[in-house]
């Protein structure tokens, strides 16, 4: 046995060794468990060097890519400046483009719209001089453009023609030192000049320094240049001095503004109503007018109208009450009822037969004194067209309703429970003045 | 038998050179080896047909031509490997126990520091460990396992051509003893 361990020594080894994990394999097999302690030793010795691998290629590997990549970087850069770049033509290209459609959709929308007959028009070159304003546009007289119309946008006025082409017009814009027009303020109804002094701003010459212009307040055409029909926008004050004899105004033309392209000249001026808007801060204030009621104030028959108040009114009202009743009032001693009075527990009077004649009022007739300027100034140069060509002036005026809410309120539930609460009270809305290019105004106040 | 035969059998053995490796690297490689296996193919699959801990086996054999401490140092790598394997333990230790007591028998009566001879052992011993491993995983642990003998050939060609740096390398390591 000791000849053959030592003879064949190696191939016993071999051979414990083989059957020894032979074994170990049929113990894990048989019983289906594991070796845990050959695997634990192996994996703790083996995990911490992983780890510390993969540290170490984590950032290594992380410094070489970032390196590669920063080569990359500048190229990439290069490319994307220049893309960047054509983006940027190509939105500018875009943006002009939906601006020109947004221009002409206004502007044809404006022309569909206006009572005044126009010819669009592209605006296709400057004219040339340092400090002339004057463009030229794709429309002459081939298509009816003559010297002296105007020309508008939808935002206000813009020029007007003072060479007409056969087939373009030379267009002094209003910026020109040798423009002029006849403006008037939308406030207080001031009238001046436009004048043009070759640059962004307007003047608005020959205004009074006594009149009342406000920063922020609309001019006007006012049709007495015969060029520009009267109430087309002409721009917003942007600053009010007083002078050696006229007031300093000055204005940004609306027309003007986001640069001239598409226009409209006016082959046939229609003149509009200039949008009403409050007076210019009169130092107190006026309160709204009662609105008209439902109600009706029984008023006799054959009376005559010659009640010019509400205090005539109640006055006769309580007269003939005392009538009825055999009663003279201000005689005697004994009082009339006063709950027989008609008017009292209905508390809705009825409208005098009279009631559509403008009936005058201490209230109204402050506010017709405060409106004296306006309603007086332009009547002269109130045009014959307005009434005669635009749709809107077809109809007259119609009056507006005096208030006729009683005088003497009393809540009617405190006499008569079974009475009907009063309505509620009509308002009404003053018509919106037309000229669809108008810029919007105040709403309507109280005098209006 | 001719000169270069008779030479390649008889020639001087590395025993009596007596050069070793250090202890220290006798536990360092076979680690890096065996981390090599399981680190390197997740980012270069293509490197898992390395089979570097059988490549640090037959070296070790082939220069000790010790073939009980062969026994040992195989049946030890084998051992870490089944470790960090899903199979039973004993799997990798039973070939590379068979490996290193084959290498070191044949590195007795071999000129094993001849290139060829090297390529030729690694490359046989390549195809040994695989099939052996493939008997021993269908013998006892009754798995199905595919034996393709085409690229077992080609992987081994592989291994064996990436043995002869390798053993180059570990050569340089080693010191008088």
């Amino acid at each position: 046995m000791d000849f053959f361990l030592s003879r064949y020594r190696n191939l016993t080894v071999l051979l414990i060794v083989i059957v020894a994990q032979l074994l170990l394999i049929a113990y894990q097999v048989k019983s289906n468990r594991d070796v845990p302690l050959i695997r634990v030793w192996a994996v703790t010795a083996v995990t911490p060097v992983e780890q510390g691998l993969e540290l170490v290629r984590r950032y290594t590997w992380g410094f070489v890519e970032d390196y590669f990549v920063l080569l990359g970087v500048r190229s990439q850069n290069d490319k994307l400046q220049h893309e960047n770049g054509q983006l940027k033509i190509e939105n500018h290209y875009l943006k002009s483009e939906l601006a020109t459609a947004d221009r002409a959709q206004a502007l044809s929308v404006f022309q569909a719209h206006s009572p005044s007959k126009t010819v669009a028009a592209r605006v296709i070159g400057n004219g040339t001089g340092a400090n002339s304003k004057v463009v030229f546009i794709d429309r002459g007289s081939t298509s009816g453009i003559e010297s002296g119309m105007a020309v508008v946008t939808p935002d206000g006025i813009v020029g007007k023609v003072v060479d007409a082409y056969p087939m373009a017009s030379l267009v002094m814009l209003v910026t020109d030192p040798t423009f002029a027009a006849g403006v008037i303020s939308q406030k207080n109804r001031v009238r001046g000049t436009l004048k043009g002094l070759g640059q962004t701003k307007c003047l608005v010459d020959y205004a009074q320094n006594e009149e009342k212009v406000d920063e922020g307040e609309w001019f006007y055409t006012s049709g007495d240049d015969r060029i520009f029909p009267r109430g087309f926008p002409v721009g917003q004050v942007t600053s009010v001095h007083n002078g050696k004899t006229f007031k300093e105004i000055y204005l940004v033309p609306s027309g003007m503004q986001g640069g001239v392209e598409e226009v409209l000249i006016m082959l046939q001026g229609v003149h509009l109503q200039i949008p009403d808007s409050e007076t210019a801060t009169p130092g107190y204030k006026i309160l709204q007018a009662p609105t008209e009621a439902t109600g009706q104030i029984p008023q006799p028959t054959g009376q005559p109208s010659v009640l010019a108040t509400d205090a005539d009114r109640l006055r006769e009202q309580y007269k003939q009450s005392g009538e009825a009743q055999h009663k003279a009032f201000g005689e005697g001693f004994v009082a009339p009822d006063f709950t027989k009075i008609p008017g009292v527990r209905a508390a809705t009077p009825a409208p005098p037969p009279n009631a559509t004649q403008p009936t005058p009022s201490p209230n109204r007739d402050r506010q017709e004194a405060q409106r004296k300027p306006e309603s007086t100034a332009p009547a002269t140069a109130q045009p014959v067209t307005s009434s005669a060509t635009s749709p809107n002036a077809a109809t007259p005026p119609k009056p507006k309703p005096r208030p006729t809410a009683p005088i003497l309120v009393t809540d009617p539930t405190d006499a008569d429970p079974d009475a009907v609460p009063l309505p509620a009270p009509k308002t009404d809305k003053p018509a919106k003045p037309p000229g669809g290019g108008a810029p919007p105004s105040r709403p309507p106040s109280a005098n209006q | 038998m001719s000169e270069y035969t008779e030479r390649l059998l008889t020639g001087p053995s590395r025993k009596d050179k007596s050069e070793r490796l250090r202890v220290i690297w006798l536990i360092i490689i076979p680690l890096i080896a065996i981390l090599f296996q399981v680190y390197v193919p997740r980012f270069v699959p293509f490197l898992s047909y390395l089979e570097l801990p059988l490549l640090i086996t037959v070296h070790f054999a082939l220069g000790r031509r010790g073939p009980i401490s062969s026994v040992f140092y195989g049946m030890s790598i084998g051992l870490v490997q089944d470790s960090l394997s899903h199979q039973p333990i004993g799997m990798f230790g039973i070939v590379k126990t068979l490996v290193g007591y084959f290498a070191a028998s044949v590195s007795q009566r071999f000129d094993v520091e001849n290139p060829i001879v090297t390529f030729i052992l690694s490359f046989f011993f390549y195809f040994f460990h695989q099939f052996f491993y493939w008997v021993l995983a269908r013998a006892l642990l009754g798995e199905a396992m595919i034996f393709d003998a085409q690229q077992t050939l080609l992987f081994g060609l592989l291994n064996a051509a990436v043995a002869l740096p390798l053993f180059h390398i570990l050569d340089k390591l080693k010191v008088a003893a």
